[in-house]
């Protein structure tokens, strides 16, 4: 075999190779992503960290003239806060998988580069800058003493774990989704949008009726918020939740994502 | 070795199944140059397309044991609001490889000069041509994919892109598809006929190009994919 000075990447590879390659491909994809999206034109990058800031500050004024936290001891900015950082978590990245593997398949030609790598990438991004976000601005509430600190450091981790996980499994199975059919792309705009005010964002769902909390609890990203919100404010809330019930979902969300999302594989064409 | 067995495509278009390849099968040696011939419409660019591993076959198998490029001066992967020097990252990063020292061979290649740091957006078709090319040639591999339709340019961009390829990297295999007889007698050791679906070995370059020419004049033009 002919031989070069530089590595000839492109064969097929052996498992140990791999991960090399998907860090490699990752970081590519990730760099590329960030200069496209945000360019280097004023702030670039940090609008991954100041839109998603932007819109929890927008939403956490708009609640607090509207009252929003029913007498609860919490105060409104951390209910806000915590609540809508969650929205975030779970419906930004299925919003960017959305028609993903449409507007990237060219790259496929780059053999080493897979499409949940464009999926993968896209939702790093999302999950990173909405955790930047939840973190700046709690940092910052927390220091002008409109937050609390969390009480339960690891819960709230484990909260923000679990929606990570939906919003990720959401994102495989909305992107592959949509390789299919582009219906999947106009019915989760309006689901989205219907989601939001049910996903536990702007309640607990301690304050609905007791013969409604069985319905609200089928949506698994409720559990994470109160995973979370229980982490954060401890004992002055009471709140509802089964994390089995939410692995579950996430779960059965996954495998039914990655087994589409190999079916749209097969059947991208050009 | 790169070993293409009993391969073939399916497209699903409107008036139903379309079966582009029928049975493709077919081995290249390391540093051998394989040309196929085929109209307008025979399913080079889906064979190739399946050879780069940008599509998957219907059925069949493809292995891969040398390093097989993407098509030759494919600039379809390019980010409008990347800049060449981004694309040039991009692409080494992919594969594995330092960007720093292939940037002067590809500003040199390119002839860009301040616009290799532009978007690509701002480029002319033959710049872009010229970056896709560049790009191609930055990266190392042991079997290169050429479609020949896509390198198009003036004949000082084709002269150099000969000196590039067939001289400073003659140690290499290709792979060749076209539909102009002539570049392939020029470059090729071996040739195939894509027809009907099929690959059709001959074994001389001249055969195989009296077949085409043939086969040329026994049908009229199908409809371009």
């Amino acid at each position: 075999m002919p031989s070069s000075p530089q590595t000839r990447a492109g064969a097929d590879t052996s498992l140990r190779q791999c991960w090399a390659v998907q860090r490699r491909v990752l970081h590519a994809l990730l760099m590329r992503e960030v200069i496209t999206r945000f360019g280097r034109k004023n702030l670039g990058v940090l609008w991954l960290v100041g839109e998603p800031m932007i819109f929890t500050i927008g939403v956490a004024t708009l609640w607090s003239l509207g009252g929003m936290t029913h007498g609860s001891a919490i105060p409104i900015v951390a209910f806000a806060v915590t609540g809508y950082s969650s929205v975030l978590m779970w419906r930004n990245s299925a919003f960017r998988a959305s028609g993903a593997i449409d507007q990237n398949k060219q790259l496929l030609f780059h053999r080493q580069v897979q499409i949940i790598d464009v999926i993968l990438t896209r939702t790093l991004l999302e999950i990173g800058g909405a955790s930047a976000s939840f973190i700046v601005l709690s940092l910052f509430f927390m220091f002008i003493g409109w937050m609390p600190p969390p009480v339960d450091l690891l819960e709230v981790l484990g909260g923000w774990l679990m929606l990570t996980w939906f919003g990720a499994s959401l994102a495989v199975l909305i992107g592959a989704g949509t390789a299919f059919s582009e219906v999947v792309d106009r019915l989760w705009h309006p689901a989205a949008y219907l989601l939001f005010p049910l996903s536990g964002a702007a309640f607990m769902v301690d304050w609905m009726p007791e013969r409604v909390r069985g319905f609200v609890l089928l949506l698994p990203m409720v559990h994470g918020t109160e995973i979370l919100r229980e982490g954060w404010f401890g004992n002055v809330v009471q709140t509802h939740y089964d994390l089995g019930y939410m692995s579950f979902v996430c779960l059965i969300l996954s495998l039914a994502g990655l087994s589409l999302l190999s079916a749209a594989t097969r059947r991208v064409e050009f | 070795m790169l070993s293409v067995e009993h391969v073939a495509k399916v497209y699903h278009t409107r008036q139903g199944r379309h079966k582009v390849l029928k049975d493709i099968s077919f081995a290249l040696e390391p540093g051998k140059h394989l040309g196929i011939l085929g109209r307008n419409g025979a399913g080079k660019s889906t064979l190739i397309r399946l050879i780069a591993g940008a599509e998957r076959p219907t059925s069949g198998i493809i292995r891969r044991g040398m390093s097989v490029s993407w098509p030759l001066a494919f600039g379809g992967a390019f980010q409008a609001h990347l800049t060449g020097l981004d694309n040039l990252k991009f692409v080494s990063r992919v594969y594995g490889v330092d960007y720093r020292p292939l940037v002067p061979f590809v500003e040199e290649f390119t002839e860009l000069g301040k616009y290799f740091r532009e978007p690509v957006l701002h480029y002319s078709h033959g710049m872009t041509t010229r970056l896709a090319f560049a790009l191609s040639m930055a990266i190392e591999f042991d079997c290169f994919l050429i479609d020949e339709a896509m390198v198009v340019g003036d004949a000082r961009f084709h002269e150099r892109c000969h000196i590039e390829l067939f001289q400073k990297r003659a140690d290499r295999a290709f792979i060749l598809v076209t539909h102009e007889a002539h570049v392939i007698k020029r470059y090729c050791t071996r040739a195939c006929v894509l027809h009907e679906g099929n690959l059709l070995p001959f074994p001389t370059v001249d055969e195989a190009y009296e077949f085409y020419l043939a086969s040329l004049a026994a049908q009229p033009m199908s409809v371009e994919m």
